[in-house]
Order: structure tokens, then sequence, then C-alpha cells
């Protein structure tokens, strides 16, 4: 069984955002990281290869150059192959076309269970992964925060809102990480030196035979959200400032 | 052009999902001219009440769609009836919160169908005459405004971003339908349910929310925080540190990789207000943070605040709050 997951290459979690005059966000200066997301399937992956129910766990992810520093770091937590779809050139793409590249590249390489993170931390569209069971017409399991996978088919434990559901389903599909599915490790310095030399092919979107159509919407501009002046702070013992807290949230803020 | 705005209502635990009455609010935005309709649309068994409740709201028409194979109560069975029902609904715009299912069969229909989509919208504006959609990301830093180039698509919305749509008092017409399904659309199985105790209220729809952090110091801690949640009706949130620490269940952690939150009142007992939390409930309409540190950084994005040891305060807040609340 190969086990193949889909990676995004994000700004860290602790990254400042700004945008520069002409209102693009400035992403030079930001550390890039693995979307944490997609980490715990990563590390579900390199699990389900130790475990010997896979023979093979690849990661697969639409991005650029700077994108190889991502997958090294996964094939050095122990995946086995690493494929770049490099978009340079390509002035960017919307979650459908996104997913139309991933599903080119998927068939062309081939799987029998795909993992990504349910949500990328930077756009927050959680669109991707579900547009790609889609277009390959397999099943799906979304935010998954256990997965048990048998011969032909998978049993996930899903967060569902208020619930957690069990779900079944036959291989070949889909199945997206939530936090609390595994805690992935991080990748030793023997890793790292070895993670050089496993494979990591590069395909253009003319390699995969991908029509690329127009973006269905356009950002009409980013903003930053209006700062809070800072909180207005109540003195006094515990309960005056507790008196004083509640009568202002009744009185100015009208929330109570 | 007169559109179709369909509304997806959720049904949670016998009941129309809180949320609903905000997506009808969205989709009265939407309308372009009077002959616009909004069709609220239930799937699933037929529960009498939610539908007469649905009824209520202001639509045009409550269509209670079911299909013709044994109910599981999988969001797959939701997203093949309504695939399956498309023609006879003839939408042009599909609403969904962004819920767990919204965030599921929202990009499964937008695919299928060639609609676009733009997933958890906080805000409608105007850009020279044409309809926008705000959405945050990059966990809150930056906003969106976004432009639909497609005349067909799909919107999630954030719960508590918008006003409930008051009730008009008409009662639309209900119309009922049973779909058939294709033999093998539905690929999968529920096995088993566990409902979560999460207590009453739904974390990311509660109107109000206290939550703890560290500074809790323990499982008891959230005990404590209970009887100030229980005064104000609230849910109850925690950062992740103290979720690793096994001070409460995963389920209940606000921020990047927790849940996002967008309450009328957000109450941070001995969280410090790290980015990756900030991330999960920026959108609060007003932030409290108890804090025995002044420098903890919630400070500066909270709106009011107390520094002291919530051990002490946290007390005297259920106290004023009952005192008001039960007057
Ligand atoms: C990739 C990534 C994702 C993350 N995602 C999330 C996320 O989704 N949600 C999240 O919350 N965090 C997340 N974090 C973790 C985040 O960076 C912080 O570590 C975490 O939010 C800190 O939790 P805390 O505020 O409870 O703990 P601390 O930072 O330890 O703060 C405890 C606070 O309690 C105060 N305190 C202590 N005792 C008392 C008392 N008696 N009375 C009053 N105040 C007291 C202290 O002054 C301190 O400010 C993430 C981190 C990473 C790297």
């Amino acid at each position: 069984m190969k086990v193949v997951v889909l990676v995004k290459q994000t700004f860290a979690t602790e990254a400042r955002i700004e945008l520069d005059e002409s209102g693009e966000i400035i992403s030079s200066r930001v550390k890039k990281v693995v979307n944490p997301y997609d980490e715990f399937a990563v590390e579900e992956a390199i699990q389900l290869v130790e475990r010997k129910q896979a023979e093979k766990a690849a990661v697969l992810s639409l991005g650029n150059t700077e994108t190889q520093e991502g997958l090294r770091q996964c094939l050095a937590m122990g995946v086995d192959e690493a494929v770049l779809i490099d978009e340079s050139g390509m002035g960017g793409a919307d979650s459908s076309i996104t997913a139309e590249l991933l599903a080119a590249a998927l068939k062309k390489i081939g799987f029998d269970l795909i993992l990504s993170g349910y949500v990328a931390v930077d756009d927050n569209a959680a669109q991707v992964p579900m547009r790609v069971a889609e277009i390959l017409g397999i099943p799906h399991v979304n935010v998954v925060s256990r997965l048990e996978v048998q011969e032909n088919s998978v049993k996930a434990w899903r967060e569902a809102d208020g619930r957690t559901e069990v779900l079944a389903t036959q291989l070949p599909c889909l199945v997206t990480a939530d936090k609390s599915l595994n805690k992935p490790r991080y990748p030793t310095l023997p890793n790292i030196m070895k993670a050089k030399k496993k494979p990591l092919a590069t395909y253009t979107p003319a390699d995969l035979g991908v029509d690329l159509k127009s973006p269905g919407c356009r950002v009409v501009r980013h903003f930053l959200p209006a700062g809070r002046a800072g909180a207005h702070l109540f003195d006094g013992t515990p309960s005056e400032a507790a008196a004083a807290l509640v009568s202002a949230l009744r009185n100015e803020a009208k929330v109570v | 052009m007169a559109e179709k705005i369909i509304v997806l209502a959720e049904v949670q635990n016998g009941a129309l999902r809180k949320n609903t009455p905000q997506l009808v609010d969205v989709a009265r935005r939407l309308k372009s001219n009077a002959e616009s309709r909004i069709i609220l649309v239930l799937a699933g068994p037929k529960i009498e009440s939610v539908a007469t409740e649905a009824a209520g709201l202001p639509v045009d028409q409550v269509v209670r769609l079911e299909h013709d194979q044994a109910w599981q109560g999988t969001s797959e069975e939701i997203l093949e009836t309504l695939h399956a029902a498309r023609q006879e609904l003839e939408g042009d715009i599909l609403v969904l919160g962004n819920t767990s299912l919204g965030k599921e069969i929202g990009p499964c229909l937008a695919q299928r169908w060639g609609w676009g989509m733009i997933s958890d919208v906080i805000r409608l504006e105007d850009h020279q005459g044409k309809p926008t959609f705000i959405r945050p990301c990059y966990a809150g830093k930056v906003f969106d405004e976004i432009e639909m180039l497609q005349p067909q698509f799909v919107l999630t919305v954030r719960s508590n971003a918008f006003p409930p749509a008051e009730n008009d008092g008409r009662q639309a017409e209900i119309l009922e339908r049973v779909i058939a399904l294709p033999k093998d659309a539905l690929k999968t199985s529920l096995v088993e349910v566990v409902e979560r105790p999460t207590g009453k209220v739904e974390l990311t729809e509660a109107d109000v929310i206290v939550s703890g952090g560290m500074g809790v110091k323990g499982p008891e801690g959230f005990e404590f925080l209970k009887p100030l949640a229980e005064v104000l009706g609230a849910a109850i949130g925690s950062s992740r540190a103290a979720v690793l620490a096994g001070f409460i269940h995963p389920s209940h952690q606000v921020g990047q990789t927790g849940k996002t939150v967008s309450p009328s009142l957000y109450i941070a007992c001995g969280i410090s207000g790290a980015i990756q939390h900030k991330a999960g409930m920026s959108t609060s309409k007003c932030i409290v943070a108890i804090n025995k540190d002044p420098d903890a950084p919630i400070f500066e994005f909270a709106d009011y605040g107390i520094v002291g040891d919530l051990f002490e305060v946290v007390p005297h807040l259920t106290e004023e709050f009952r005192k008001i609340l039960q007057s």
C-alpha cells in the first residue's frame, strides 16, 4: 500500500504579518514551516510504514523552490520520497486549481491512501483536500483524530461538532488530520543527513497536462484588522474590580 | 437576475442549530432584488418542531430532504442528498455554516458543480457596487476582501459573525421531498457515535465563553471556573497548554490548532495570550482578561482586564454577574 501525504509550506504560526505599500503580504522575511496540521498527516504515514501496514510513504506539495525545504523536513521525519509541483510563474493558484494539480500528480504517482491536514493555517480555507477527493472520485473522512487502517478499508474517529463519529470506508480514500491524531516527531540529525539522498521529483503544471482555468474569485485587498486599544484595567480589591468590570460589560460594552 | 439562495440548516440534538437564523441573515443581505428567493433546506428524517421553527424564519420556502435509503446521519448522506436534489433546487448560491458539516460538504459541492467557494466569511461589504466577502487568513492576522467572479458559489459563514434574522410573523410553506440516491452513492458507514460531554453550549456557537489556561493550575481549576460559566450560560474554552497538560479535553481548545470562536464575550482566565491562542478568538466582540501578570500579552488585545489572581477574582465576578442577571 502506498500512502501519499499532501503538504503545504506556510508561514510559521508566530510570524508577524505585514503588508507592503501595494497592500501585498510581505513573505520574504517570514520563517516558513510545514503546515502544522500536515505534520500530523506526515507522522501518521510514517507510522503506517513502520508498522508495515504500508510499503511506502510519499509527500506531495504545490509550491516553489522554497518548498523543497519543507519537503526535506518531511523526508528527514521519515517519508520515503517527495514530489513538488513547481508553481513558480503561475501567479498563484486558488483552491480549485491547486486541487486539480494535486489530483493530476496523484494519478501520476499512484496512491492507496491520501492523508493531509484538514486545513492550512495560512489561508484557512480548508477546501483543497475535499476537492482532491472529489476530483479523484474517492471517499473521504474529514478532521480525523484517530485512524485504523485495515487491508482494504479504514476506520476513522472524527471530531464532528459536539460528537465523535467513528466512520468506516473503503480504500482508496482520503483522510484529513486533526491535531489530536498523533504527536509529530522531530527529525534527528542522522535522518536529516539521510534525507538529502532521498528522491525529490519536480513537475511543472505542463508536465501534468492540467488545463489551468482562471481563478473563480479575486482578492480585492488584504487589510490588517483594526488593533484594539489595549485593555481598560480595573484596580482595587478583587471585589471592587469585579464590580466595576461587570458594570462596564453591562453599560459600556453592552454584552451582558 | 433574481437569484435563488439555498441555506442549509443543520439539526443538532433534535433542534434547529443556533447559527441557522444567522445564515438566513446572510442570505437576506445577498438578495440582489425583490424577486430573489431564499430556500431553507433541512436534510434528514422528519422532526416536526424543527420544520415549524425553520418555517418561522424570514425565508420563502422550507424544503425538507430525505433520501430513499436507511438514514445513518453522516455528512456524506447530506452531501449526496443535496447533490441529487441539485436540479430540483436550482440554486445559485449555497449558504452553509463554517461548521464540521459545512467545511466538509462545501468544497465537495463547489468542486462537483463547478461553483466558486469562499470559506469562513465574517462580513459582507461592497466594492464598486458588487458584493464582496471578508474572511480572516493567517489566523486572523490579515483579513481578505474577496470578490466572487463566478455567478454561482458556496459560502461558509463563521458562527456568531452575523446577527440572527428575526422571524417575520409569517410561516413559510414546507415542502417534503424524498430523493432517490444512486445505489453506490454512499461509501461511508457510521460505525459508532460518541456524544461528547462538552456541556450544553457548543463552543463555536456560544455567545459567552469562559476560558482557562495554565493559570488555572489543574483540572480542578476548570471546575473552579464552572460557576462563572453557569451564571453566564457560557461554554468552557481553554488554551492549548492546558489541554497538553491534561487539564481538559482537546475539544475545548481555542486557537490556531483548536476551535475558532467569535462570541459576544470571551473571558480569558490565566491565559497569557500567545499569538496562536489569539488566532482563535480575536474576532470576539468583547475580550476580558484576568491574569496576575500585568505584562501578559493578552492585555494588549483585551478590551477589559483585571490584574490579579484568578482564584480571588473569579468568585467575585460570578457574584456580580449573578446580581445583575438574576435581578
Ligand atoms: C504550531 C502551534 C500551534 C499552537 N496552537 C495553539 C492553539 O490553538 N491554542 C492555544 O491556546 N495555544 C496554541 N499554541 C501554544 C501557544 O503558543 C501557547 O503556548 C499557549 O497558548 C499558552 O497557554 P497559556 O496561556 O494557558 O499558558 P501560559 O503561556 O503558561 O500562560 C499562563 C498565564 O497564566 C497566568 N497565571 C498564572 N497563575 C495565575 C493566577 N493564579 N491568576 C491569574 N493568572 C495566572 C500567567 O501570568 C500566564 O500569563 C500553539 C503553539 C504552536 C507552536
